[in-house]
């Protein structure tokens, strides 16, 4: 008893529940094959492209701000690839360094504007998106004369970024996602600066107060999702040899609720690396994993309506929980 | 008038924001091991005295003496570093994070090197509960407790247990007890006269005379900017703090406003019924 009311608490239990949740629905109700299911790549593939992105969003989402931006990040960080290896034909290590860089800049440009007005970053990062569309969109019809540009991409890049593992259709980007998921467990849970990170998100003027460099992390933050972001779009346009310009909004919500899903809070201040990749792996499951049940996959938004309005309750009831006090009955 | 020298002193302080002027000739000054009193309505001019204490306004006229030196704060850092710390009514906790990681937030212990550097959960956690439990909470058994279950006077002695590990030599209190039912008033106090044991000058911001009288050793009534009256303990009676704090208001409504402040501390309650 004292174990399942410890495990109730830990912000990762919702995502997990989801999880099972969704299987038991899609085994029960689709007839799914959950052999087959956990063979397929479809599903691994979608994750790890927006894992990759999640995983700095959610460390933002603690911190109590948003990024939306990122929406516009993906397809601009795999234009800037195509446009710098296949239109102009430069070195692919130009490419990769300039699509982190669109990252890094849009990623400073948030983060700036963030602390140095009180525009809340929904706000902010919604100009920031629509502004990259316009520019990734209007930029390559300039340059390049259209919305597509193919690339051929050198060997080694294609194997760090954008090929097949295991001698099927998985890709590389999920080990990507693996290692970036480790790391950013390591950041957020271990390290102080998950601590400083947690703190903003809860009281931002305590953690100031604290000595904690709110402004710097907020920025830095604010950087990693947009070059996140630009990397997957890259790793992408070394993938499939091309570039589409794309209003990337459906990556956005996708990004967000998986987030969510993992059980970080909307106000901040609470959530874990763990929940949020078991709630990208559901996302993606319930998106992806639609297509090896019987139900018809335009269902499948419906479930991650349901989904997301279960996980802010239960994230809610969750918060609540660990409020209370846990040792009441507790002697010596 | 003593032979020590106060930790804090501030020498005819001014403060004006443009053209309004918020504090005119504040003089004040705390030894080691004496709590200070301040007492005042709202709008007094409470927070930014608190606040050029703690280094967030710079004085535009007059003097900060820290130790008889005279300083000038280039920042609430820097007011810090000298062992200036200051408590807000709810802040410096974070009510979902755990005791331990509350404790040590911007100053976290670790253990390993270079880039793997691990936040020393168990160190912090056994030293954020031994010290609370050294302040007389007794309640607080396990450092991965979340804050937000612990009880607002509970957590406004983890913020000041927390002020004192880290070296405070002034503790400033903002309204510790403003928001708190008596019995969580009375432990907050406690650790206030814990605090003053250890021998902290203590600034204890307040508008509740009762709690002031309880743990000060000398008051200081502001109104309007302006320090009105200035006593030791025993000096003046609680009416006739009230009376000051009020500040030329009539009888009729200072009775009405007793009352108020009564009605929060059940058991203390004068004996008036007739308001008018």
């Amino acid at each position: 008893m004292d174990m399942i009311s410890s495990l109730l608490r830990r912000p990762a239990t919702p995502s997990i529940l989801s999880l099972i949740g969704v299987l038991v629905f899609y085994v029960i109700f689709g007839g799914v094959d959950l052999d087959r299911l956990s063979g397929a790549a479809s599903w691994v593939n979608y994750a790890a492209r927006i894992g990759i992105v999640a995983l700095p969003v959610a460390l933002l989402m603690i911190s109590g701000e948003i990024d939306i931006s990122i929406g516009a990040m993906i397809p601009a960080g795999a234009m800037t690839t195509a446009i710098i290896a296949g239109h102009y034909g430069l070195p692919m290590g130009v490419a990769i360094l300039g699509a982190l860089a669109i990252g890094v800049v849009v990623g400073l440009f948030n983060g700036i504007l963030a602390t140095r007005t009180s525009v809340p970053t929904l706000i902010i990062t919604l100009g920031t998106l629509v502004a990259m569309q316009g520019i990734v969109l209007a930029g390559s019809k300039l340059l390049t004369g259209g919305a597509s540009v193919p690339l051929t991409s050198p060997a080694w890049a294609k194997t760090i970024f954008g090929d097949f593992i295991f001698g099927g259709s998985h890709q590389v980007v999920i080990l990507w996602w693996v290692v970036l998921t480790a790391v950013f467990w390591f950041l957020a849970h271990l390290s102080k600066y998950g601590n400083w990170i947690f703190a903003m998100g809860g009281d931002k003027v305590s953690a100031r107060n604290a000595g904690i460099p709110v402004d710097l992390i907020t920025i830095l933050l604010f950087v990693g999702t947009a070059t996140s972001a630009s990397f997957v779009g890259m790793c992408h346009a070394i993938l499939f040899n091309s570039a589409q310009v794309s209003g990337g909004m459906n990556d956005i919500f996708n990004i967000v609720v998986s987030v969510v899903v993992g059980g970080v809070l909307l106000t901040g201040g609470f959530g874990s690396i763990i929940g949020v990749f078991v709630g990208t792996i559901t996302f993606a499951i319930v998106i992806k994993g639609i297509d090896f049940t019987a139900i018809d996959r335009n269902w499948a938004n419906l479930i991650i309506g349901v989904m997301l309005l279960a996980a802010v309750a239960m994230n809610e009831t969750f918060r609540k929980k660990a409020m209370t006090a846990v040792t009441k009955k507790k002697k010596g | 008038m003593s032979a020590t020298t106060p930790v804090i002193e501030l020498r005819n302080v001014d403060k004006s924001f443009g053209p309004i002027d918020v504090l005119h000739e504040i003089s004040l000054k705390v030894r080691a091991g004496e709590v200070l009193c301040l007492l005042g309505d709202n709008g007094a001019g409470k927070s930014t005295l608190i606040k050029t204490l703690a280094g967030v306004h710079a004085p535009t006229r007059g003097e900060i003496l820290v130790d008889g030196e005279p300083v000038t704060f280039s920042g609430p850092k820097d007011a810090q570093n000298r062992g200036i710390a200051t408590v807000h009514q709810f802040g410096g906790t974070y009510p979902l994070m755990s005791v331990g990681r509350n404790f040590f937030m911007g100053e976290e212990p670790t253990i390993g090197f270079g880039p793997f550097k691990i936040f020393d959960r168990k160190t912090a956690n056994k030293i954020a509960v031994e010290e609370v439990q050294k302040m007389g909470i007794t309640r607080i058994t396990d450092g991965d407790r979340l804050v937000g279950g612990l009880s607002g006077g509970e957590r406004q002695s983890l913020a000041i247990a927390r002020a004192v590990y880290f070296g405070a030599r002034v503790l400033i209190l903002d309204e510790p007890t403003a928001a708190l039912g008596v019995k969580q008033a009375a432990h907050v106090l406690r650790i206030v006269n814990e605090a003053k044991r250890r021998g902290l000058a203590v600034i204890f911001i307040t508008h509740q005379v009762m709690h002031a009288m309880t743990v000060g050793d000398h008051f200081a009534v502001l109104i309007r900017g302006a320090i009105a009256a200035d006593f030791r303990k025993g000096e003046k009676t609680r009416e006739e703090i009230t009376d000051l704090m009020a500040g030329g208001e009539t009888m009729a409504d200072l009775e009405a406003s007793i009352e108020g402040y009564m009605e929060t501390h059940d058991g203390h309650a004068p004996q008036m019924n007739t308001a008018g």
